[in-house]
């Protein structure tokens, strides 16, 4: 599977991610690469098998659906690390415009 | 004092020869003197350690220890959370983000009374085989700074092998522990999936990842799980672990009645022939202690690293989606809400993180989904029936930890399917949820080779029994305890 340019930058655009010029180039021929060498997998017979999505067979781990406060220390120290913030909102660029 | 075991630590603690003080100065002044060479920390935590230290002394000198762990210095990946310490992952994304909380198995080795003295080096989330992606710069090789530790927990295999700790944590996707505690000539443990809790870890892949210990022994390692496995609340995937699958104190030395299987796939081509010659002597001194050495098939073994470069991707591109620069890390501003995504993403995460997150999304994006996610799963559940049926034969299974020894920094840095390749041996387990151990097992050109055991589920006993054994036959521990680089 060879990605051009044009799929590198759909990718990106799907992913979030800025490239740069040079960037999208070197991705293309670097995850090309690795795409080329994971399509040995089609050789695979998986006809009838389950696919396997966790090694162990846990299911269903439910709490009560209770909410539990983190305490001000926590909270003081979850809003420190905003990256802009007013007083004890965090603040964004408009989601509607 | 660096390179003692915990052991010999309880024993000079007992004995009023060393207090934790003193040991806990001596390996911060080895991290600070090898700053500039080995570079295996990015944070070290001078004054959090010095008051655990001495309030460890008190216990010490009360003749009370909390645990084989009170007043031992130990060091943390930098991807694992210690309140109110700097965790950045080794990536620019998140430089400045301080820990809100303790990650549980830091509030475990806090309750054991270990001493941290400092977060280590890593590749950027862990997404890497070198070292080399972390924002911070390279860590180094104790054994030849012109190479790489291996990763993506170099940094605390370099603590361990420099003795600027005596025992650390690190974290296992597809080897990162395993592959540089071999290359640093230590023992490192990747526990079965789900005994210990992976709550303030940072996720790269959910499914895959496994935090546990780097140490001298065999023995060490056993310790440090004791501490810091068992169920956690906060993590739905721990599990309650049952009394046979605890680790005992002490292992026997001989070996009679262990089965151990070579499996053929993986002694066939592209393993470095000193390696080679390394793991097949160990496991010749495996039979001279008394155990029965099968040849076992794994049938679709060749899979197992696009398999994993499939779903570890995946699952690294939904992981990530966290690190947005809206709710904490670097927040680069752009014209609207997209942009400033796009922009504080693609400044913030480095190359390697970036193409792992762009290959996850392509292979989980419409019309690609069934080919490579769906199929890659199915695979999965091949390369797990293969360990399960190989495992009805043996009890332990046998290989080289990685198919050569340290390489040059830089040497494959721009390549990254060669940089894959170099995990061949030890992704397989993590995609099958398993055991496995890698012990120092001899040298070639003057650096550390690693033999792999892997193990049944929640069998860690067999395992570390085996490289136990293995450890006291081989005889290395001299010439493991001084690398050749470092003072």
């Amino acid at each position: 599977m060879k990605l051009s340019i044009e799929e590198v930058e759909h990718i990106a655009t799907l992913s979030r991610l800025e490239l740069s010029t040079e960037e999208k180039s070197a991705f293309a021929s670097q995850l090309s690469s690795v795409l080329e060498y994971v399509d040995k997998l089609a050789a695979v017979d998986t006809s009838d098998i389950e696919p396997m999505a966790h090694s162990l067979p846990v299911r269903n781990v439910f709490r009560e659906d209770e909410a539990t406060a983190c305490g001000d220390t926590v909270r003081d120290a979850l809003l420190k690390n905003f990256p802009e913030r007013q007083n004890d909102l965090l603040k964004v660029k408009a989601v509607f415009s | 004092m660096p390179g003692m075991t915990l052991t010999e630590v309880g024993a000079a603690f007992d004995e009023g020869a060393l207090t934790a003080r003193e040991l806990t100065e001596k390996c911060l002044t080895v991290a600070r003197q090898n700053a500039d060479t080995t570079h295996a920390y990015v944070t070290l935590t001078e004054d959090e350690a010095f008051t655990a230290a001495d309030a460890a002394d008190e216990r010490i000198k009360r003749r009370s220890r909390l645990s084989i762990l009170d007043g031992v210095p130990v060091a943390v990946k930098d991807n694992m959370l210690v309140a109110g310490i700097r965790a950045t992952a080794g990536s620019h994304i998140i430089t400045n983000y301080v820990a809100p909380y303790d990650a549980t198995i830091v509030s475990r080795l806090k309750a054991a009374g270990a001493v941290l003295v400092g977060k280590t080096n890593m590749d950027e989330f862990a997404m890497g085989s070198s070292t080399e992606t972390s924002c911070h710069g390279p860590t180094r090789n104790p054994w030849n700074t012109e190479k790489i530790p291996g990763g993506s927990s170099g940094g605390a295999a370099v603590a361990v092998a420099e003795g600027s700790a005596i025992v650390s944590l690190g974290s296992d996707t597809g080897g990162s522990i395993r592959q540089p505690a071999a290359m640093c000539g230590v023992v490192g443990l990747k526990p079965t999936y789900g005994r210990v809790s992976r709550y303030g870890l940072m996720a790269m892949a959910s499914s895959l990842d496994q935090i546990g210990p780097f140490a001298r022994t065999a023995e060490d390692a056993a310790r440090v799980l004791s501490v810091i496995e068992g169920r956690d609340p906060m993590d739905s995937t721990s599990v309650d672990l049952e009394p046979s699958w605890k680790v005992p104190l002490r292992f026997p030395s001989s070996l009679k009645g262990l089965r151990v299987g070579l499996p053929k796939e993986y002694f066939v081509s592209g393993m470095d022939s000193d390696v080679e010659r390394a793991v097949r002597d160990a496991v010749a001194a495996l039979e001279n202690l008394g155990a029965e050495i099968k040849e076992v098939t794994l049938p679709h073994a060749e899979y197992a690293l696009a398999v994993y470069y499939v779903l570890m991707p995946s699952e690294v591109s939904s992981n990530l989606s966290r690190f947005d620069g809206i709710r904490f890390g670097t927040r680069v501003a752009g014209a609207s809400l997209e942009e400033t995504y796009r922009k504080s993403r693609g400044t913030g995460f480095g190359k390697e993180v970036r193409r792992r997150i762009m290959l996850g999304t392509y292979a989980l994006s419409s019309g690609y989904y069934d080919a490579y996610y769906l199929k890659a799963l199915k695979v999965r559940r091949l390369i797990s029936n293969d360990f399960a049926q190989a495992f009805t034969e043996v009890d332990v299974i046998a290989t080289p930890t990685s198919p050569s020894v340290a390489w040059n920094i830089g040497e494959k840095f721009d390549d990254p399917l060669a940089m894959y390749l170099s995990d061949i041996y030890t992704v397989s387990v993590n995609v099958a949820g398993l055991p496995a151990v890698s012990v120092p097992c001899g040298f070639s050109n003057g650096l550390p080779v690693g033999l792999q055991l892997i193990g049944r589920h929640f069998d860690e006993k067999t395992i570390l029994g085996t490289a136990h054994a293995y450890e006291h036959a081989a005889g290395l521990r001299e010439q493991l305890s001084s690398p050749t680089s470092i003072k």
